[in-house]
């Protein structure tokens, strides 16, 4: 049996004050980490007659949702883009390196140890580096200026990170249960498909939520290589806040919006991050 | 159908093994001795460094496990876990394009005979370990396959369960009759469920045969060291003129022995069954101190040392090592270790002297060399 609750620990006479201090030190950091949050609520919501420098740390006099509508449809365009990129190339991205990762771990082959370090290696490969190279290649391809160019950069630069997410889950399962679905008469694909990427929904889960992030946050390469109609938000976003004056309640509203989306999706997906999808598959 | 195999892997060496359709082979032998590589290897799951393996009469040695018709029970398992039971159960015929429908009679059925038709709509991990053995074995037997690879499926099981589940293997195998390959490295679950035992060592397939034989003619010090619990007693005795003699016994050899003549140093062993209480019947005698009196309810295990060198060889060893850490006797000794089996009854304690005597046809022989039976 096991019992629920930590037994009581022994507690010197000084722990009152120094758990104290040490609350009162940790609230301080929270503080600081997230006066930016505040300054950026408190901005979108004002009036903007409100709004200036001087006056940035008051509360509004009165909430106000009228920015959020004057930005909207300035951001719309961006965000739709957005979306139609960031989905597509976390989800592919992930499925790709769900493939990789299972083979690396569990379907090995000859020098499967030598393509995976290759395969991290482009994890550090700077993209400011290949950022040239890159635009003249998909000019060649026809890919610059729409969604698909970017949404296929983002796959390739996604996969190293998807991979090595997808490798350290599998390797954490069972080699029987790869040899059973071989047994039962399963190849490599179905035993993906069927037994092994149902068991890797938690990685799924953190492979997506990065790749939805880093997609969605990307600004470099939304700007090289997308033409104006298929601007990513982010982009949209540099616009609004780019300007010789810069409207401060129009720019905080506008990241705001631009943040609701990841905020969305690790809040959606996050509870497949518990572990304990695996319970009942071994003894245990 | 006949299954021929000679390995090359280093883990399995030169095994020819032959299984007749319909049989329960067990195959058997410490950790590490390559029972389960074997096992893999007909499953497909190892790849065949050289020689064949043969299913019926056909040769797939270079086929795949999805294209073999063999169904494996894994020692962890190995459930699906985000399958129900329904799901567990049928995925091998799903991959094979079984129409759903008879998929479902089929699993009902399976499920039906091992008692798990209200748990169908489970997950793994809401079933206990015996079920989820069962579970396993379903899985396997649904899908009817030419041979049934068992991997040490009870060894996750309590004590009692296993007991029960060896029963009901048996009974299973009767009414299915499918082949059975089964690995354990316990032999009880050999001696109990093979019709015919293979005892591997080290890669080398050291003798295959049936319970009885394996017991009664062990071909060599491994085999005897290996099977029966508790182990044989072993001791360094010398052959000279028709009489085994250790530690003071002198034991008759029977006249047709082909020992009788010979002149030369031996390993003697004796089955703790073999020892009796002296009851002056003419049988040779001992007289012997007991060290430790073990009373285990309908018998008693009693166990003292005998005044001749210890048989301490590699094989020995390696047998002793493999079997449960009860039976391997903690102080080191010199002198040989014998435990004889003696009835409930018997008034034996520890510390005074008693006598027992040896039953001289059921000593066993063996080259102190080689290991090797003499018989």
């Amino acid at each position: 049996m096991t019992t629920s609750g930590a037994p009581p620990r022994i507690r010197s006479r000084w722990w009152p004050y120094v758990a104290t201090v040490r609350y009162i030190v940790l609230f301080a950091l929270v503080c600081l980490f997230l006066i930016p949050v505040y300054v950026l609520v408190v901005t979108a919501m004002k009036d903007p007659a409100q709004v200036s420098p001087s006056q940035m740390w008051q509360l509004p006099d009165s909430l106000s949702l009228d920015t959020f509508a004057d930005v909207w449809p300035v951001l719309e365009p961006g965000f739709r883009n957005s979306v139609l990129m960031a989905v597509p190339a976390s989800i592919i991205s992930s499925l790709l390196g769900a493939a990789n990762g299972f083979v690396l771990a569990k379907w090995r082959f000859p020098g499967a140890d030598v393509v995976f370090p290759l395969i991290l290696f482009g994890m550090f490969i700077p993209y400011q580096a290949i950022l040239i190279p890159m635009r003249e290649l998909l000019t060649d391809w026809n890919l610059v200026g729409g969604l698909s160019g970017l949404i296929l950069v983002h796959i390739i630069y996604g996969l190293p990170i998807t991979t090595l997410i997808f490798r350290s889950y599998f390797v954490t399962i069972s080699d029987e249960l790869i040899d059973s679905a071989q047994v039962d008469g399963a190849g490599m694909i179905r035993t993906l498909a069927f037994v092994a990427l149902p068991i890797a929904l938690p990685a799924f889960a953190v492979s997506v939520i990065w790749q939805f992030t880093s997609a969605w946050n990307d600004f470099l390469f939304g700007l090289v290589l997308t033409s104006t109609n298929s601007w990513p938000v982010t982009v949209a976003l540099n616009n609004i806040a780019g300007g010789q004056v810069v409207p401060f309640h129009e720019a905080m509203a506008s990241a705001l919006l631009a943040s609701i989306p990841t905020l969305l999706v690790y809040i959606l997906m996050g509870r497949f991050f518990m572990r304990g999808l695996m319970a009942g598959a071994l003894k245990g | 159908m006949s299954k021929r195999f000679r390995g090359g892997v280093e883990a399995i060496k030169d095994v020819t093994l032959a299984v007749e359709p319909g049989e329960f082979v067990v195959l058997v032998g410490p950790s590490g001795c390559g029972k389960s590589t074997l096992l893999r290897m007909i499953a497909g799951l190892e790849e065949v460094s050289s020689g064949r393996i043969l299913i019926g009469e056909k040769d797939v040695t270079a086929q795949l496990p999805q294209q073999r018709d063999v169904a494996m029970v894994f020692q962890s398992y190995a459930l699906y876990p985000r399958m129900t039971v329904r799901g567990n159960i049928g995925f091998g015929l799903r991959m094979r394009g079984v129409p759903k429908e008879e998929r479902r009679r089929r699993v009902d059925e399976v499920a039906q005979v091992l008692g798990l038709e209200h748990l169908l709509d489970r997950r793994p991990a809401a079933l206990s370990g015996g079920q989820r053995q069962r579970v396993a074995m379903g899985r396997a037997i649904v899908r009817e396959p030419q041979i049934f690879l068992m991997d040490e499926p009870l060894s996750n099981l309590d004590a009692k369960l296993r007991v029960s589940m060896r029963a009901q293997l048996t009974l299973l195998h009767k009414r299915l009759g499918v082949t059975t390959v089964y690995v354990t490295h316990d032999q009880t679950e050999a001696m109990t469920l093979g019709q015919r035992v293979a005892v591997l060592r080290d890669g080398v397939l050291q003798q295959v045969d049936t319970p009885q034989r394996l017991f009664r003619h062990p071909v060599n010090l491994f085999v005897a060291a290996f099977i029966g619990s508790p182990s044989m007693n072993f001791v360094h005795a010398t052959v000279q003129d028709g009489a085994a003699s250790f530690a003071g016994v002198r034991v008759p050899l029977p006249p047709d022995s082909s020992l009788a003549g010979a002149d030369r140093p031996v390993i003697v062993g004796v089955r703790p069954t073999s020892l009796s209480l002296a009851s002056g019947n003419g049988q040779p005698e001992l007289p012997v101190t007991p060290a430790i009196v073990e009373d285990l309810g309908d018998e008693r295990y009693v166990i003292f040392d005998v005044d001749a060198p210890r048989v301490d060889t590699e094989a020995t060893r390696a047998a002793v090592d493999a079997q449960a850490a009860d039976d391997a006797l903690l102080v080191p000794l010199d002198r040989a270790t014998f435990t004889a089996r003696l009835p409930a009854g018997t008034p034996v304690s520890v510390g005074s002297p008693i006598t027992v005597a040896l039953d001289p046809a059921r000593l066993h022989f063996f080259d102190p060399a080689t290991g090797a039976a003499l018989e």
